[in-house]
């Protein structure tokens, strides 16, 4: 109460204090928590001269859900379902990074055919994830029908899951050791199908959206992350690959059986939106490049190491890191020698993307930041975790 | 050569959105293309995935009997705490006892169909069926006791 | 044959029998706004549900089919719907403007619709200068779009309304260039006018060139006046989530909703009128069977037919191309179509002095 009287008393000399502040007298808005643009829960406080962006300030948390603190009360088999809810765009690549971190702690060998089918899964899932990325890009700069024409292609791909999996989204498929289930003996011929079927389509993206002019203008010059901001701010994945850094884990530090198919790294050195853009469009290609040539070769054989029914990592710390379709995931287990992790630690991509967006943004245009946001791919539950 | 350019820029122009008009064009006059699934209606034809996770079921044969031993493994690999066990002593006809479960206790709401119960299970009891109109007004309804009334264990499963 | 003028005749014969000609005029007046008002009705109705079609159709989608038969209740439904909503005014918000807005936007709509030529001597209004009524009032539009934002007391309301106001003001210039095209070829601002000087031929070709190219600059131009794909700027949902109507709920939503549909239906209406020659049946030359054949469909539906085909090619482009951005918005109009459609105009000009169209 005294507080208060005591504000109210003084109000009239504290306004003349705050105006002079910096920043006072902006054009504050709010784009977020609950907007069109922010696919989530992100909040962003932008602040405006006119049109054009001062400031973006990203605000988290709205979705946070500590997965970190939950996997350390589950053991080993089970935490890596709850990755799946980080970025539930890449479920199965999650699963993998924490499937190898504890085989890498437990030193098990997983089999050819789960490593062979663990790659194929992944890729599919990368294409998913790009086909979602392309219409909800589209959508965020005015075109709504790309959206429904990449969810047709992505059905197909939630189908293959599906009969495979047993589920559409969080499949929960890979398991410490190897897979947890064989796979469908429709599998081969429904990816085949698939293949021809994407093939005819890709080239609908760009008669639509990509070499659309308004898109080019759009997209061209705008959210410039040089080479040194994008090391800087930690980028990785697409984000950073169109600002021409290379660094696809798949490519550097190999896991699985990438070092055995032949794929191209892909590098753009545009620096912008659009560059970021095409990186996408041409990986969803090199997934299907890799998809082709492992899925009649798949190995005959086991699907799953074996293990005990109670996995213990010995004392230690162990670290894996995969491409997911955003970038670098890293996962940082130390154990105490008991079933559950003793600490665990997600190094999620998303997170250091969009801490690049207030460097890309600044002095352009609001209808950009939108553009911009839409190329950083930004999964808000893989930032908040 | 400027207004050659820009004469060429503009014509470049519009004939990518002329493109872009046809892809779309092409797609309102072929209805063929539609995709839409008309869910409620297609009910009785629609076929769930075979693996699909739906709900996890103790599986009964025809004399109301079930592989379950009660060994809880399933509700050890849970990580949600979603299968509850009530174990119970049965007496054999020899007069010995008999651990068995009394009742399989399911909380369908907290369940998020990550099947590891389903492979931690020895005797194959328990599988997932491929339900999904899970949809109750009620919350207490999602808790389900899977075993049948009077159902007890097959002969020979230990 | 049955046609919309002889029913007009009718009516105004019979007025004038019976009553004194004060009175006549005031019952024909009455009758033309509850006219006015029922087509507004019906062409909101199905503007909205062919605006769902259409997209639903290019998306792969089926599109509205659940209420009535091919869902073709659907728009009412949604009608029924918003009147029975709320419609909330915000605290902070100017509440006399606020409330004025959607009336505004209404009666600049109602007010464009007194100079068109529906069929055959169905018009409400033939006044002498059609063309430039046209052009002036639907400049109004951009008031109630200004007050709205303004008055909702929120900054993305006031965003939109501001770029809309950049919007409308610049397009006006070049959609008007593209108007006087015609008036230069027809001499004349009279809308029954130009009308009539397309009987031999609809001006888009009688007079090749210029009108061609200010036939697509006209549509472009309206295209953005009406606040439409690509050039929704004003209510841009993935940047300002609805523009100038954030604010907006229930009936006074509606009414916004419903202007923008009668905006792109008279917009369309007046290019149909311009260029494609209102209710002028097609005619190919010499060609007598065909002429006649031509002839026996009814004015009306020539022109209705006409205005929902421009409608769709509107459409058509909001569900195909992504969003403009602001400073490219208006990069497009002044260094674009400006310049183009002034050497345009000139152009016009001279062939219609030298008398070079058909």
């Amino acid at each position: 109460m005294f507080r208060e009287t005591e504000i109210l008393k003084t109000g009239s000399q504290i306004l003349p204090i705050k105006q002079n502040l910096e920043g006072a007298g902006d054009f504050v808005i709010n784009v977020g928590p609950q907007h069109p643009a922010t696919h989530g829960v992100l909040h962003l406080v932008i602040t405006l001269n006119g049109e054009t962006i001062k400031k973006v300030e990203p605000h988290l948390g709205y979705i946070h859900r500590s997965i970190e603190k939950m996997c350390e009360r589950l053991n080993f088999r089970q935490f890596i379902y709850v990755t799946s809810r980080m970025d539930y765009l890449s479920a199965h690549i999650n699963n993998h990074a924490c499937a190898m971190c504890v085989e890498k702690g437990m030193q098990l060998e997983v089999p050819d055919r789960a490593q062979v089918i663990r790659v194929i899964m992944d890729e599919l899932t990368r294409i998913a994830s790009h086909e979602l990325w392309w219409g909800a890009m589209a959508m965020d700069i005015g075109a709504f029908t790309p959206f429904f024409h990449a969810f047709r292609e992505r059905e197909k791909i939630n189908e293959i899951m599906e009969e495979t999996c047993g589920a559409r989204l969080t499949m929960n498929y890979y398991v410490p050791g190897g897979l947890m289930a064989d796979l469908h003996p429709n599998f081969q011929k429904k990816v085949k199908e698939f293949i021809t079927l994407f093939k005819l389509k890709i080239d609908e993206y760009d008669e639509l959206v990509t070499g659309n002019i308004i898109f080019i203008n759009r997209m061209k010059g705008v959210g410039i992350l040089s080479k040194e901001d994008a090391v800087s701010y930690g980028c990785s994945g697409p984000a950073a690959r169109g600002s021409s850094v290379s660094n696809d884990i798949r490519k550097l530090y190999p896991y699985a059986v990438y070092d055995k198919v032949q794929f191209d790294e892909i590098l753009e050195t545009g620096c912008d939106s659009l560059a970021r853009y095409m990186v996408r469009i041409r990986e969803m290609k090199q997934s299907i490049h890799i998809i082709e040539q492992l899925i009649d070769n798949i190995p005959e054989g086991e699907f799953q190491a074996k293990t005990k029914a109670v996995l213990k990592l010995p004392k230690g710390e162990f670290y894996s890191r995969v491409e997911t379709a955003r970038g670098e995931l890293g996962v940082y287990i130390v154990s105490e020698g008991a079933t559950t992790p003793y600490r665990i630690k997600f190094r999620s991509p998303g997170f250091s993307n969009l801490s690049a967006l207030d460097k890309m943004a600044r002095g352009s245009k609001l209808g950009d930041l939108v553009a911009m946001m839409g190329t950083l791919d930004l999964v808000i539950p893989d930032i908040d975790r | 050569m400027f207004i050659v350019n820009y004469i060429k820029e503009v014509f470049g122009a519009i004939k990518s959105l002329l493109i872009g008009m046809r892809r779309t064009g092409y797609y309102f006059t072929h209805h063929k293309e539609i995709i839409t699934e008309q869910y409620p209606d297609n009910r009785n034809t629609l076929v769930m995935a075979d693996r699909f996770k739906g709900e996890v079921v103790l599986t009964h044969d025809e004399q109301n009997e079930h592989a379950c031993t009660g060994c809880t493994a399933c509700e050890l690999a849970c990580p949600n705490a979603t299968i509850k066990i009530v174990t119970k002593f049965d007496i054999t006809p020899e007069g010995k006892k008999k651990k068995a479960i009394d009742k399989f206790v399911y909380h369908l709401e907290l369940c998020t169909m990550c099947n590891l119960c389903i492979v931690a299970c020895p005797t194959d009891a328990i599988k997932m069926a491929q339900t999904f109109e899970h949809s109750v007004y009620d919350r207490n309804e999602l808790i389900k006791i899977l075993n049948k009334p009077d159902s007890k264990i097959r002969a020979g499963i230990e | 044959m049955w046609s919309l003028s002889n029913i007009s005749s009718a009516i105004h014969n019979w007025l004038n029998q019976t009553f004194n000609p004060t009175w006549a005029m005031i019952i024909e007046m009455f009758i033309a706004g509850i006219a006015v008002i029922g087509l507004f009705a019906l062409l909101g109705l199905v503007l909205v549900l062919m605006e769902r079609r259409v997209a639903a159709w290019m998306q792969i989608r089926l599109g509205p089919n659940r209420v009535g038969p091919f869902g073709l209740l659907q728009s009412a439904a949604d009608t029924v719907k918003l009147l029975v909503k709320e419609g909330m005014t915000p605290n902070g918000a100017d509440k006399f403007l606020f409330n004025l807005a959607p009336f505004i936007a209404m009666m600049v709509a109602m007010l464009l619709m007194a100079p068109i030529a529906f069929a055959k001597d169905f018009q409400l209004w033939n006044l002498n200068i059609g063309v430039l009524y046209v052009t002036a009032v639907s400049s109004i539009m951009v008031v109630s779009i200004l007050m709205a934002g303004w008055a909702s007391n929120n900054k993305y309301s006031l965003m939109g309304a501001m770029r809309s106001g950049a919007q409308i003001v610049s397009y006006e210039l070049s959609a008007g260039l593209s108007i006087l095209t015609i008036v230069v070829f027809t001499g004349s601002l009279n809308i029954a006018d130009i009308i009539n000087a397309q009987s031999n031929g609809w001006w888009i070709f009688k007079g090749h060139i210029p009108v061609l190219i200010s036939f697509v600059i006209f549509i472009v131009a309206v295209t953005a006046e009406t606040n439409r794909a690509p050039f929704d700027l004003a209510e841009a949902e993935s940047e300002l989530t609805a523009g100038f109507h954030t604010e907006y709920s229930g009936m006074k939503f509606a009414l916004f909703f419903l202007a923008e549909y009668i905006n792109v239906f008279i917009v369309c209406a007046i290019g149909a009128t311009l260029f494609l020659g209102g209710w002028m049946p097609f005619h190919i030359g010499h060609w007598k069977a065909f002429n006649q054949v031509m002839d026996y469909i009814p004015t009306s539906i020539w022109f209705f037919g006409k205005t929902f085909f421009l409608i769709f090619v509107i459409m058509w482009f909001r569900w195909t191309f992504p969003r403009l951005r602001i400073d490219q918005l208006l990069n497009l109009e002044w260094k674009y179509l400006l310049p183009i459609s002034m050497f345009n105009l000139l152009l016009a000009t001279a062939i219609a002095i030298l008398g070079w169209h058909f």
